[in-house]
């Protein structure tokens, strides 16, 4: 080891020599490449976990959708019957567990349609306007359509689920969730 | 001790050299992580696989260049 060995040559952030330096850098030096070559390493190590973390994300991701295509078809509930709901009418039912809660529309038109109440943004519960021909979020101001559940405006960027209704015998039935999780 | 052939101000160029290139490959894998989450969401079952395997060549990437890196003091 040498002292002009440039792996010993010590330089201050401000580039003076070590004579013009504080006395607390005098007495303390450090080796300020080594110093910033090391905090640039670790950086790039923490960068790489935060690389793995993505992966074991994607690996989660990849697992549940693997799951949900796998998964039993849903059963079929009746909600309603068709003389509950006058045009323009509401009901609100939970399908297909308890915790989903859903929202049945009976539109101008004379159809039924069915969504899951959750806007697709931050799962605020949506209030359906029919008479307006919009499903309302009072949380962002995000408005969907009321006959196709598509985003008319406002932060959504996915439409609300659909449920998949037969209707027969006067009664209305869900029959299962197309277009995304409830 | 085996020294390096790079001084350590040699280093820290080729180091923030690759802490740039790690940093765009893992915001491309945040980017894949939300598109893939967002698709995942909206019911479509086409995205998740493709994705997955994108986020773990970027991760073989950033493997390949860290471990460079490491020979870097050897």
């Amino acid at each position: 080891m040498s002292a002009d060995d440039p792996e010993h040559v010590t330089v201050a952030p401000d580039g003076r020599p070590l004579e013009e330096q504080p006395v607390w850098r005098q007495e303390f030096p450090i080796d300020w490449p080594q110093s910033e070559y090391v905090s640039r390493r670790e950086f790039t190590r923490l960068l790489l976990v935060t690389s793995f973390a993505f992966v074991v994300g994607q690996t989660y991701i990849v697992v549940s959708s693997l799951l949900r295509q796998h998964q039993s078809a849903l059963p079929v509930a009746e909600i309603a019957a068709t003389n509950e709901l006058p045009i323009n009418g509401v009901k609100l039912f939970a399908y297909p567990a308890a915790k989903d809660p859903c929202v049945l529309i009976h539109l101008s038109s004379g159809e039924y349609v069915a969504y899951g109440q959750k806007c697709t943004h931050l799962s605020c519960p949506v209030i359906p306007q029919p008479e307006k021909g919009i499903i309302q979020c009072p949380c962002h101001e995000g408005k969907f359509n009321v006959t196709t559940g598509s985003v008319i405006s406002g932060p959504p960027n996915r439409p609300l689920p659909r449920i998949t209704l037969d209707v027969r015998d006067g009664r209305i039935y869900a029959t299962g969730i197309e277009g995304g999780l409830l | 001790m085996k020294r390096s052939r790079f001084v350590y101000s040699q280093r820290t160029t080729i180091a923030l050299g690759i802490l740039c290139i790690v940093l765009v490959i893992v915001v491309v894998q945040l980017w894949l992580f939300m598109a893939t989450m967002e698709a995942f969401l909206g019911g479509n079952a086409a995205i998740p696989i493709p994705a997955w395997i994108a986020s773990i060549v970027c991760l073989l990437l950033n493997l390949g260049l860290f471990y460079y890196l490491r020979n870097l003091d050897r």
